[in-house]
Formats: C-alpha cells, structure tokens, sequence
C-alpha cells in the first residue's frame, strides 16, 4: 500500500509543478500568483464591469459610505454511477449579482439574478434600506481596516485542462471502467463513482476603485465501494480518500489513475469486514494527512476564526476556546514545540487559492501558530481593528489577512477560512519512519466520521483504515476505531512529524459555516504526525 | 414577465407564471420525454450578534432544472437565465447530456397527469416578513438581553416561494410555501453560561419572539457554574428539540433498495428487511404526512408522484420503507410518495412530569456536531449544548458541562421512559428554515455518554 501512495503522490506533486509551467507560458500577461496566473489588467467582461458600476452608483446615492458588488457565474457539473449505471448527468449553473452596503456603519446586503441595470440598481437600495432598518440605537459601527483600493486585475487557478472542455463520454466512460474493476472482487457488492466539477467566474469591484476578476476551478473524483458480509450481519466501505479535493482541472483526475487504485479500494473494503474490532484504550497514534487534514479544519482552522472567538457565530457554528484574544494572542500555548501552523491562500491547486478576497483585499500567508504558540486569528477587514492593540505591540501592520469568501452571488460574504496547513519538521522522515519508530500504536489513514464541541475543545475522528502497530511493524487491520481528544492535550501529544517529502493537500468542499449555512472549499497542508496516548473508543454496537 | 415591475412583496412566480414559463421550456425540448422543474422565490435573513444585527440578506432567484429523456438515454441541467435564449440553452445542454450518456436501465417512464390535493403551506404573514418587521422581532430578543447584562446571537430566517413540476405528457403541478425559523443563543459575559432557544413553522404568526428570548436568557442564567459529571450510562430527559436532532436521523436510514441490499439498519440479518419486525418501543409511532397542520409539505415529489401519508413506524414496528418508482416496481411495490415532514408520537407528560418523575439523570437542551459513526446501527456522536442541567430527586438541581454521546436513535427509543405532548422544532442545526419535524419531549434510560467537554 506504502508503495502505490508514494508513487501516487510524486505523480500529484509533479504534475502539479508540471501544471503551472505550462500554464505560465502559455500567455505573456499572466505571471504566477497566489498559486495561480495573475494578470495585472482586468480581462473581465466589460459589460459585466459596467452592470457592477450602476449597483454601487445605485448603492452611494441610497447613502452607502461604501459599497462593494459581486457578479458570479457559476457552473458545475455532476456524474454520478453506481456499478454499470450512470445515476445522475448534471450541468447546473447559476449566475446573479450581490450588492453589500456600509450605511452609518451597518451592513445590508441584497441579491438578484436579474442581469440588468434597473434589477441591481434595485438591489443595491434595497440593500440600503435594509442596512438603515438594521441600524438601532447604539449601534456599535462596523468600520473596515484600511486596504488599498484601486485594485485592477484577473486571476485564474492554477489549472492545466478545463474539466467542462472534456468530453462527458469520457468521463462517463472512466467511471463506468472503474466500477468494473471493482466488481471483480466478488466480495466487493457495490460501488459508486462519481466527478464533480465546478467553474466560477467571478467579478468584483467596491466603491474604493477595485475591479477584479477571477477563475476558480475545482474538481474532485471520487469512489466508494462497499462489501456485505455473507451472513448480511456486517457491511463496510471504503472512500477514496487517497485523491482529495483540488482546485486543479481535469488533470487532477487524470493524473490519480482511479482505475489503477480501485481494486485496492475494494480489497480493503473486503478485509475491514474480518477486520480486529479495536480494544479501548490509550494508543499512540500515526495519522496520515489524508486523515490529519480533517483534525486541523476542526482542531485549529476552526477555532482561529476571529469572529467565532468574538462571539458572532454563538447561534451555530460556535465560539472558540480561544478566547478573550488578547490574553491568548502571542502567550497561548497550542500544542508542542513542533506544532507550526500557517495560512494561505496562494497554493498552487489549492481549494482556497484566490487572486483577491471578497473584500478586494489581496490575501497575504500569515502564521497562526509558531513553535507551539498562538499568535494569530484569521481575519476580514472588518476584523483586523479589533486586533488593532496587539498588532501594534507586536509590530505587525493592521490590515486584514484577507479571509472574506461568500458561496454564491446570492450570499453575504463573512470571514471563511483559508488554506490552514501544518508545517513539515525539519527531519526528513515520512509515514513509513514514523510507523518504524512506534511500539504499541495504531495508524489512521482517510477522513471519515468527525465532530466536535462548539468551542472546539473536545472531538472525535473516526477513519477510513486503521492499522494496528507493534514494535514499529503493522501487524493487522482494526476495526470500528474512533479516538477523543481535548484539542491543547492532542496537540500538545504532537511528538513526532514528517518532513518536507510527506507534505501533502488534504480538504474538503463542504467547510459550513454562518447563517444560512454557507460552505467554503478550503485545503490543508500536512504531514504524517504522532500523537502520543490518545484516548481510543471502539464505536461497535449490536443492533 | 410581469415580475421587473412587482415591487411591494415577494417575487414569487405565480401558478400561472410559472405554467407558462414552463410550457416555454417544453416547446423547446426535442427529446422523447421533458421534465421541467421550476423553483422561485425569495430568501430573506436577519443575523444578530453581541445583541447587535451583523448582517443581513435579501435575495430571489428562480431556477428552471430540466430532465431530458432521448431514447433510454438521460440527462439533466439546470440554470437561473430566463430569457428565451437561456431557456433554449438548459434545454439544448441537457439533451446534449442525454445523447451522450450510455442507456439507463432504470429509466421509468414521465408520469401523465395527475390529481393533487392542494397544498396549505404558504402563509401571508411570513411572505410579508421585511428587514423591517425582522429588526422589530429581533429587538425582542436583544432588547431583554442586553438588559440583563447577557450576549445574545441569533439568526431569524424567511423563505417565500414556489415549486413548479411540468412534463412533456401533460402532467403539471404547482405548490407555494413559506417557512420561517428564529433561533438565539444566549450568553453570560464572561462565556460561562449559554442558553438556546428556537422554534419553525411555516408561518411566522407561530412564532414568539420575545417568549423564545425569555427562554435563551433564562436557561443562560441558568447554565453557569456547570461541574463535571462523569460520563457513562444516564437517564436523559431530552426537550424536544433534542429529540428531533435524534429522531429525524432515521429518516436517512429508511431507504428500501439499501434494506434489501445489506446495507442498512433494515437489513435483517440473514436475508430480507426488518419490515414487520420491532424495533423500538411500542409506544412510539413515527408518520411523514404532508397534509398534517403541524408538518405542511409539498403535496408532489419531484417526479410529480403525489406524496401521501406514510407511517414509517408503527406501535414499535416497522410498517413501511421508503420505495422509488424503479425499486418500487422491480420488488412488487407501490412507490411511497414519501415528502416532507416527521411526526413521532408522544405521551400525556411535560416537561416539568418528567423531570419530577427523574430519580438521577440529566436534561437535554439541544445536540450538536451530530455525525454518523456507523450505519449499521445508526450509530451517531455529537454533544449537548447551551443548556445541560442535572436532575436529582425530581428536581433541577444545577447545571452540568457538556457530554459527547456516541447513540442510536433506535437504542434511545428502546429505552424510553416517558413522553410529553409533540411539538414542532427548529431541528436543524444550523438554524435553516424548511425542517417539519415534530416530536415529544421524552425520558430514556441507559443515554450512552462517553466524554466531557469543558466547551460553554
């Protein structure tokens, strides 16, 4: 198994590289940015342009200090199989105008998909209005940290083949080959395919001069094949959590070989079937990032979002354990010495890339956690003066790390996080070396069942595949394995981590967050780690 | 359209708009079946943080998704453009899909027309709700929050809308629908004490803001100075939104084609499906019936089926499983015509019974992060919050920290106690609208806690 996934990440890694050479000479405007090609002209549609011109006219003469419009067309498309049938061939798109308002210091915000000069004139007073009845004595005003206006440009991901360029009998027909070879393991009952891929053109612009457009394309084939005992007493599956979510083209599917890792996925759902149910107990742990990408989203990207620590995602999402901010900020310890956590939004292939964010800020890398010590929050430019006190004491610019994201044109963009990634350690070691250094542990590979506390202190994380290691060998495959933890306890249990070769992209689409629930697409960095003496439950039960 | 000069209310597409609008999509569809689903209206919200509205949000769209058969060859699209050329383009990109996709094997035939009973799930008096009368209700909360030196957050949520089904063999069906759903947080300052409340309906003369603020903040008050119980096996008394969190989970289990291919928790073991067999308490009855007063749902699937009144469970039974049209068929069946809402039975108890009849136990507010850990038993984790009391001697005797569960639904209604009357409740977690779930409050024994949080 080591073997193929060592293989399957020089591949990733390579044509990832391989990708953005291609890319950056095809065009002489574009230079590589922000993990895509940014051009420093604005290559939008101009009519487009035009139509968010009237939406902020319409916006300051209904009172607006500020005013920012958001255009966004948005396709996606859906393929799903399951054995030899195609379940599901889906295009959708969806394309509309958001208009936000700063009136007196309180926002409003209205949507339409009416494409025309009177719809979003419409909207941006309604949006006014709305703002004014918003607006109640004593107010406290939202005011936004300085940013440089006049932001002119385009920027595009950091993707080789446009999936929506490829023909659907090609997909289609990898799918379908995939399933097959699943299904001649006669154990292996069932199995779903499926591709999902999206495309969003997206226009900008705010009343301090910025125009911007950009192009985000995501991807993200998937497998999962399930096995039914005989007795029809047990089932189990296996995702194929070996290929996460890019935001690269349709390269990414090409390049991970669905039909080659297939009957791997299938043995492995066969032999959790007669897998050893897991015995309680503390354990040290070896967490693959295909797994370990899932604990930081919820772990440290999470609770690290400035606005959930201020108290303004109490009703759903949650607070966070950090907190108040200045009593944690540069003095908290988050875990070991070894624990190095840093944003960004400039990875190449990464779900969270953006050329600019949905302030028109352009979003900067910035350490959140630096040798065990939290030093950040994640921040919009309404956010980034609350921090005003501790950036100046610590000698940082006041400026927002540009975290601000919406899921639709329909939607008011708030504080998303961005790519958040633990650094490798400085040793060049990887998951096979840690294994070898362990005695009595097991190791977690793929993200499965997750959850935990609304200030993120206590979680549970279940996984694809767990192994049972003695004296530094895997000795058998475990079954119904879930470990607890108290966030600080398993951090700080961080004794060993990989090195810059076992650094990988984990992530996920669904990342949900606010009211109405929005979901942001965002990726984690990580390394293989260890964690010492975590608490393991066994989640089997009798029906 | 008439819909550029509507000002004043929603943008809702009428039944004759939207009949329409439809009949245009199908003039120009060329394959041998269309199936046109029309979705229109307006969302609005009113956010509210450090007793304060954050944000808020108006939109309205209407998307026109078509379904197109060539042959046995199937393919989809959808888009919000509604001029005639946009509307010619979904058409055209869902029959290239069609043409281009390998036979469906499963395909059914499009239903002709067919007879509906009438939905009554639109009310007035949520399509009028404005950012205005929203500020109004939200003050309700925040006014008495902020005086009594608490932190309160919420979030109060209107959809105004319809759904529209037409096909290329004359069927037509059109439903409009409103729902609302306000929920806060309430918090001490020192982030020591919280308290929810929430409540949904389709009509937003159900809902009371300043009662479901009184709520939050008393519970707030309530919740500090929570001590440590160890986790294990405790009687729960569980409020009903609690229950709802856990209840409606079955739902995604009842699946037939899973039942008869091994994959489920209605896969008897050995062959077949529980369907006959018992498996929870005999007083718990749970229906889905979209024409219940307390669970108004579309009168249609989106197939155009008319949904009916299903009973999942029975007196502790399972009486029916949820059938497709194709798994229908193939097995013998009538397809189910399952939409929208879940009903589960209750007892003559309240809340304040139950917790006088508790020896020990502990009282539930809400669930939170709720995960599935293992379908074979739907088995799920996930915690209490803003609210989780010790009752000792019939009493409240004070509040506890908060506990992660790993539980089933279905080892929870095996072990119940007591009930109360059902009431509906805001049952996501999110706090979306659009969720008709309606449940009692219960007491059960053996609630398998396995950790403690130290979150507030």
């Amino acid at each position: 198994m080591s073997h193929s996934r060592r293989e399957f990440l020089r591949t990733t890694s390579a044509a990832t590289a391989a990708g953005l050479t291609l890319a950056a000479t095809g065009q002489n405007a574009w230079a590589e940015r922000a993990g895509g090609l940014l051009s420093p002209t604005f290559q939008g549609d101009a009519a487009t342009g035009e139509l968010l011109m009237r939406a902020l006219e319409a916006a300051k003469s209904a009172g607006a200090q500020y005013a920012d419009a958001r255009f966004s067309h948005n396709r996606t498309q859906n393929i799903f199989t399951r054995e030899r049938r195609v379940g599901n061939l889906a295009n959708n798109e969806t394309m509309g105008v958001g208009v936000r308002v700063l009136v007196n210091g309180a926002w409003g915000f209205a949507a339409t998909s009416e494409l025309t000069t009177d719809a979003v004139a419409r909207v941006a007073r309604q949006a006014a209005a709305q703002a004014k009845a918003s607006r109640t004595p004593g107010h406290r005003p939202v005011v936004l940290a300085p940013a440089p206006g006049n932001q002119k440009g385009t920027w595009k991901a950091a993707a080789r083949v446009d999936p929506f360029t490829i023909p659907i009998e090609e997909k289609v027909a990898l799918l379908l080959a995939t399933n097959e070879i699943a299904l001649k393991n006669p154990r292996a009952r069932f199995v779903n395919s499926s591709m999902f891929f999206l495309k969003d053109e997206k226009t900008y612009a705010n009343t301090e001069g910025t125009l911007v457009s950009q192009t985000i394309i995501r991807s993200q084939p998937s497998v999962t094949v399930t096995a039914v005992s005989e007795d029809r007493r047990d089932f189990q599956s296996r995702q194929s959590t070996d290929i996460q979510p890019m935001g690269r083209g349709y390269e990414h599917v090409t390049d991970n070989d669905l039909q080659g890792n297939v009957a791997r996925w299938a043995e492995e759902a066969v032999q959790k079937l007669s897998a050893k149910p897991v015995e309680v107990g503390r354990y040290d742990l070896v967490l693959h990032p295909t797994h370990l990408w899932l604990t930081i989203h919820e772990s440290v990207a999470h609770p690290t979002e400035l606005d959930r620590a201020m108290g303004y995602e109490a009703n759903y999402a949650g607070t966070s354990f950090i907190f108040p901010p200045n009593e944690r900020l540069g003095t908290m310890k988050y875990g070991s010495e070894l624990m190095n956590i840093r944003a960004d939004r400039s990875a190449p292939g990464s779900l969270s890339a953006a050329g600019w964010d949905d302030d028109g800020v352009v979003p900067e890398d910035f350490d959140i956690v630096t040798k065990g010590v939290f030093v950040d929050y994640q921040t919009t430019r309404e956010q980034a003066l609350w921090l005003e006190d501790y950036y100046k004491k610590a000698g940082k610019p006041v400026r927002s790390h540009g975290c601000s994201y919406a899921q639709s044109w329909a939607d008011v963009q708030f504080q998303r996080m961005p790519n958040v990634n633990l650094l490798p350690g400085e040793q060049d070691i990887g998951w096979d070396e840690i294994i070898a250094a362990t005695d009595n542990g097991i190791a977690i590979i793929g993200d499965a069942s997750f959850s935990i506390d609304q200030q993120r202190f206590n979680a549970q994380f279940g996984g694809q595949l767990f192994y049972e290691i003695k004296g530094g060998k895997i000795t058998g495959m475990l079954k119904d394995v879930a470990y607890q933890m108290r966030t600080p306890d398993f951090w700080a249990a961080l004794d060993m981590l990989g090195g810059q070769r076992s650094y990988e992209l984990g992530g996920a689409f669904g990342d949900g967050k606010g009211q109405p629930s929005q979901s942001n697409s965002v990726s984690h960095g990580c390394v293989p780690t260890r964690h010492r003496q975590i608490n393991v439950i066994n989640t089997g039960r009798q029906a | 359209m008439s819909r550029e000069t509507q000002q004043a209310g929603p943008r809702v597409l009428s039944r004759a708009e939207a009949e329409a609008l439809a009949k245009k999509v199908l003039g120009f569809a060329t394959a041998t079946e269309t199936r046109v689903i029309i979705n229109t209206g307006e969302r609005g919200n009113t956010r509210f943080a450090v007793n304060q509205i954050s944000t808020g949000g108006d939109n309205s769209n209407t998307t026109i998704n078509v379904r197109s058969v060539v042959g046995k060859q199937v393919g989809s699209a959808s888009s919000n453009r509604l001029d005639d050329a946009g509307l010619k383009a979904v058409v055209e990109n869902a029959e290239r899909l069609a043409k281009l996709s390998p036979e469906d094997p499963e395909l059914m035939p499009e239903l002709g027309p067919q007879q509906y009973q009438p939905g009554t799930s639109w009310s007035d008096s949520t399509a009028r709700l404005d950012p205005t009368t929203r500020a109004a209700a939200v003050a309700k909360v925040t006014d008495p929050a902020r005086a009594a030196g608490l932190v309160s957050t919420g979030y109060l949520e209107t959809r105004a809308g319809a759904t529209a089904i037409a096909n290329s063999k004359g069927l037509f069906a059109y439903d409009r629908s409103t729902d609302v759903a306000l929920t806060t947080t309430v918090r001490t300052q020192d982030g020591m004490g919280s308290g929810w409340a929430g409540s949904a309906s389709n009509a937003w003369s159900d809902i009371d803001p300043a009662a479901l603020g009184a709520r939050a903040i008393d519970k707030a008050k309530r919740s500090v100075g929570a001590v440590a119980v160890e986790p294990g096996r405790y009687t729960v008394i569980l409020e009903p939104t609690a229950v709802g969190n856990l209840v409606q989970l079955i739902a995604g289990s009842l699946n037939a084609r899973n039942a008869d291919e091994g994959r489920s928790f209605f896969t008897k073991p050995g062959g077949g499906t529980k369907l006959g067999e018992k498996v929870v308490d005999e007083r718990v009855t749970i229906v889905s019936d979209p024409f219940d007063a307390e669970t108004l749902a579309q009168p249609f699937t989106f197939e155009g089926l008319p949904t009916r009144r299903v009973v999942w469970i029975e007196n502790g039974v399972v009486k029916n499983l949820n059938y497709d049209r194709y798994w229908a068929q193939k097995q013998g069946k009538e397809p189910t015509g399952s939409g929208g809402g879940f009903k589960m039975s209750g007892g003559t108890e309240t809340l304040e019974s139950l917790i006088a009849g508790c020896q020990r136990g502990l009282l539930v507010t809400r669930f939170w992060y709720i995960r599935g850990v293992d379908p074979r038993t739907i088995l799920f984790t996930g915690l209490t919050r803003d609210g989780t009391f010790l009752v000792e001697n019939g009493k409240i005797t004070r509040a506890v920290r908060n506990l992660r569960f790993n539980e089933s639904p279905i080892f929870m209604l095996n072990n119940v106690e007591a009930m109360g009357r059902p009431v509906r409740v805001s049952s996501s977690e999110s706090g979306n609208a659009g969720s008709n779930v309606v449940v009692p409050p219960i007491r059960c024994r053996d609630f398998n806690f396995t950790s403690l949080s130290e979150a507030v």
